[in-house]
């Protein structure tokens, strides 16, 4: 097995506590990996594996929780998205962890909900996603599209941003994209932005051959407006697409391409000198300059031992919710599911990029956005950021059936999609 | 207080600032009012709008240190020191900066990222500057300089930069520039500041060019914001024009794009059509030899950044040698260890090499990491030939396309002009007549799937030109390859290479209307009833070769 690549020593002690994991089940308080280490999605996944073992490690050298030990379970679901669930499954009924932290894709997290929600399991889901969702069991520490989709497409439609007039909105072809491009065709409309001027346009995973999309993009910029291109490429298909880009000379300058979900990882694999000037927006950049953030990355290098390594805005996700969690589980005296979860409601911790974070009862956090451009050496510059703090929003705005739904799991709402409170008679005071 | 969107670093600067805001709001034509020193406090503003009014005052001093500031600020290098507010231009040498000072341009020591203030710019602003350069730098004794000017001018649409466009005709030799240049002067030319007859000649002269930016500008002068109906209908008619034109260049585009996405089929596939084609072996890790391939580019090029820098040009030309040897090693090492034992066996070869496929990959995610590799392309590989008709054309994919077919023709080579061809074929046609005349056939089979596995890996290093290097990179490909194979005719070079080729093109000219997502699913659909009609394949073995 090659689970653990750099920390081998780390792995076999890992091994080993594990094997004896019925003796020392008493002393340590197990929390539960759930990243690809294999198959397509390790090349993201790998690096949460890694940022979750520096943050137990560091919180264990400060004395650990509630007087224990903090011991993580890592586990490979293997970029499979059934194996997702069973290996879910394994943790909370075979290791009995007291919290899971894991998945990217969201076809992989909704493969686990069942699961986690059977057996009342806790997951933080660090990864920017569609939205639409709210679980009792589920936080997710990544950004909803109103934290960030809708603040990139206002900044390229802002003066600043070049005051883009026509739209095209470039995807991979699943769930994601297509939930993410609908919520942006109504809002684009809303803005009096014709459908005229708006392309959309799907290709499958791991497309290689941009070719045709690229020209056809250029044509669409030909025609008198100011265009942008708004990317929910996925993975792989970036790099081809930049390469295909920097090609055919689109320079961002004429043509901008503000992407979601390209960070500072997948830049790390491109020349980023013909790149200059595109977009992403995030939560987080490596390039934000506070102290925590210094902090982190100096912890980062020691801990990966390579001082080459970036940090991305999923790391940062998972960085807010480990702490959270931890608040909480001190707050509430126990590491008992519900208990936790009640104690996570208002909960906040400073975010890497300044201000604080704050967890909403619809289990989204309110985080700053940001919009960066490339630079030549592979980080991003940001180029504009909100005021203060942006609230997830589980349901979007503007998808008129998601629109009237709420998710608020205090009472007397005590759910993650309805129109009313649950607890409807002692709602109106 | 009129300061208040500047950044204030020192006393000094704020009374600097004061004076620039003050010419600016006052509405004085800035160009001889502000001195240089003054003039480059504005550009360290707050706001990226001030900034760019910033640029815009400096650009008007005519100071012959404008060029180098601006550059410098459209590249990111330009910095304001923490310490004292001195604007300094900043290259980063190591961990620090080695700084000059923006105003005369003489050294002032190091600083570390810390110490400085970088004078942000974003895409609206670096517009701005390459504008305010395009007006400066288009009398320069550079023709790239000039070139980059001439679109710069193009692109702001300034009337002020008419004269200096005017002097730059008079002086241009080169036709292609002079070409460009009369075209940015018609750009300026379609304000509606100028009288009637110029606009229209201008438009005229746009609309002999096909260029994208020319089609923007006409097809936003064909619209409603225009307010001459004269020029809007003289507009629409040159568009109507170029639009013709178009259509022609446009299908010689999508030919260029098909055979540049069949090159690659072909390439991924030409070495499957020899372990597959000629030794019926399924070998699933086929994508991961490909991926070595790449990964052999990578080790090759970390090789020459860390002993020969300079060769970093020619790295590709090592690279494909060593691709050859490693990717083909580790071919000869799988046949010789898995596949010898499983001749003739096709269902145990198949999850035996796709076993083999996920050993390879995680292999290499433990050795390189899981993140994709930077294999940077040869500066003689980046950029484009590109047509007056906005056909463009990368130099990597037309690299890749020549590169492909002279893969092919080797191989051909080998299999019909040399001794280890004669032997392959031998053996492949009937292995135990070959082996009562003496050949070695174990040897035979392990140096074809050598072979096979070594044109793999060169494939690997043109892949690495245009796709991600990552443990992944195989599996995008495997399913193609047999595609390829399958379509063109197992066994047959000639029809791999059609297959390919045609592949590419069919592809490319359902995408447009199909999608990406249905084309494939089409091609696909296409194939399966093809092979209902002709089971070998486009073009099959005749004779008893076809019976094995």
């Amino acid at each position: 097995m090659f689970r653990n690549q750099r920390h081998l020593v780390f792995a076999g002690i890992l091994a080993a506590s594990t094997a004896l994991s019925g003796a020392a089940q008493a002393e340590t308080i197990k929390v539960g990996v759930l990243h690809s280490l294999s198959g397509t999605m390790a090349i993201s996944e790998t690096t949460l594996k890694d940022t979750m073992l520096m943050l137990i490690e560091e919180q264990n050298s400060k004395g650990g929780l509630l007087g224990k030990m903090l011991e993580p379970v890592v586990v490979d679901p293997a970029s499979n998205w059934p194996l997702f669930a069973e290996k879910a499954r394994e943790l909370i009924e075979q290791h009995e962890v007291a919290v899971i932290f894991g998945n990217w894709t969201s076809v992989s997290r909704k493969s686990v909900l069942p699961v986690i929600e059977e057996l009342n399991g806790l997951l933080f889901y660090p990864v920017q996603y569609e939205g639409e969702e709210s679980s009792r069991n589920v936080f997710y520490t990544g950004a909803a599209p109103n934290q960030q989709a809708i603040p990139a497409v206002d900044y390229l439609l802002s003066e600043d941003g070049g005051g883009a007039e026509r739209i095209a909105l470039l995807g991979t072809d699943y769930v994601y994209p297509r939930t993410t491009n609908k919520i942006l065709r109504a809002y684009l409309n809303a803005k009096g932005i014709s459908d005229a001027d708006i392309l959309e346009n799907y290709t499958p995973f791991g497309h290689a051959d941009w070719q045709t999309i690229v020209a056809d993009v250029k044509k669409f910029a030909s025609e008198g407006k100011k265009t942008a291109v708004v990317s929910t490429i996925n993975g792989d298909a970036n790099v081809p697409f930049y390469k295909e880009l920097a090609n055919q000379g689109i320079k961002a300058e004429d043509i901008p391409v503000v992407a979601f979900s390209v960070g500072e990882e997948e830049l790390a694999g491109l020349d980023t000198e013909p790149l200059v000037g595109h977009l992403a927006a995030w939560n987080y950049f490596m390039s934000v300059e506070t102290d925590e953030n210094e902090a982190f990355i100096e912890k980062w290098h020691a801990f990966i031992e390579d001082e080459d390594r970036v940090t991305n805005d999923p790391m940062e996700a998972h960085y807010i919710g480990f702490n959270m969690w931890v608040q909480a589980v001190q707050q509430a005296g126990t590491v008992e599911v519900d208990a936790v979860r009640q104690a996570m409601y208002g909960q906040t911790f400073k975010n890497l990029t300044g201000g604080m974070a704050m967890m909403n009862t619809n289990h989204h956090l309110s985080k700053p956005v940001l919009i960066g451009e490339i630079q030549d050496d592979g980080q991003f510059e940001t180029v504009w950021e909100t005021d203060g703090v942006v609230k997830g929003d589980a349901w979007s705005d503007f998808i008129p059936e998601s629109a009237k739904l709420i998710a608020d799991w205090t009472f007397p709402w005590v759910c993650g999609n309805c129109e009313a409170p649950k607890y409807g008679a002692t709602a109106d005071m | 207080m009129p300061t208040r969107g500047f950044a204030l670093p020192s006393l000094a600067a704020v009374f600097s600032c004061i004076a620039i805001v003050a010419i600016v709001a006052g509405g004085a034509p800035a160009s001889h009012a502000a001195t240089l020193d003054e003039a480059i406090q504005g550009l360290s503003a707050k706001s990226y709008k001030d900034r760019a009014v910033g640029v815009e005052v400096l650009a008007a001093t005519g100071h012959p240190r404008t060029i180098p500031i601006l550059e410098a600020m459209a590249k990111g290098q330009l910095f304001v020191r923490k310490a004292d507010g001195v604007l300094v231009i900043g290259h980063k040498t190591g961990k620090v900066y080695s700084l000059t000072n923006a105003l005369d341009g003489s050294a002032v020591g190091d600083a570390r990222k810390k110490e400085l203030k970088k004078v942000k710019v974003n895409n609206r602003l670096r517009g701005v500057i390459k504008a305010a350069l395009g007006g400066l730098t288009l009398l320069s004794d550079d023709p790239d300089q000039r070139e980059e000017a001439a679109a710069a001018v193009f692109a702001a649409r300034d009337a002020g930069a008419l004269e200096t466009v005017e002097q730059a005709i008079a002086r241009e030799e080169d036709p292609g520039l002079l070409d460009q240049l009369t075209l940015a002067k018609a750009a300026i030319e379609t304000n509606p500041d100028f009288p009637l007859d110029v606009r229209l000649a201008a438009v005229e002269r746009l609309s002999e060019s096909a260029l994208p930016e020319v089609r923007s500008l006409l097809a936003s002068l064909s619209q409603e914001s225009e307010p001459d109906a004269e020029v809007r209908a003289s507009a629409a008619e040159a568009l109507d024009a170029v639009e013709r034109d178009l259509a022609f260049w446009n299908l010689l585009g999508a030919i260029f794009q098909g055979l540049s996405l069949g090159s690659v089929l072909l390439l991924a596939a030409v070495g499957l059509a020899i372990t597959f084609g000629v030794m019926g072996v399924i070998n699933m890790a086929h994508g991961e030899l490909v991926m070595l391939g790449a990964y052999t580019t990578y080790v090759v090029q970390q090789l020459f950044r860390d002993f020969a820098p300079g060769g970093l040009d020619y790295s590709l030309a090592v690279a494909v040698p060593a691709a050859f040897l490693v990717a083909g090693a580790a071919g000869v090492a799988i046949e010789r260890s898995v596949i010898r034992w499983l001749y003739g066996r096709p269902f145990e070869t198949l999850l035996a090499t796709w076993g083999l496929s996920l050993i390879l990959q995680q292999l290499v995610r433990t050795v390189f990491g899981p993140t994709n590799r930077e294999v940077s392309s040869p500066s003689w590989l980046s950029g484009a030939f590109e047509t007056a008709t906005g056909l463009v054309l990368p130099y990597n994919r037309v690299a890749i396309i020549i590169f492909s077919l002279l893969v092919v023709a080797g191989i051909a080579l080998v299999l019909r002009r040399t001794a280890l061809g004669l032997y392959m074929r031998a053996v492949t046609q009937n292995r135990s007549m070959a082996s009562s005349m003496g050949i070695r056939t174990g040897w035979v089979d392990a140096a074809t799937f050598g072979l096979g596995a070594g044109i793999a890996g060169v494939a690997g290093v043109a892949l690495s030109q245009i796709d991600n290097v990552s443990p992944n990179l195989g599996q995008a490909y495997i399913v193609d390859s047999f595609m390829v194979v399958v379509f063109g005719g197992v066994g047959n070079l000639w029809g791999t290479l059609v297959g390919a080729m045609s592949l590419g093109v069919i592809n490319k000219f359902l995408e447009p209307f199909a999608g990406a997502v249905l084309a494939k699913i089409l091609v696909l659909v296409a194939i399966i009833l093809f092979i209902q009609k002709r089971p070998r394949g486009l073009f099959a073995l005749k004779g008893r070769a076809a019976e094995s």
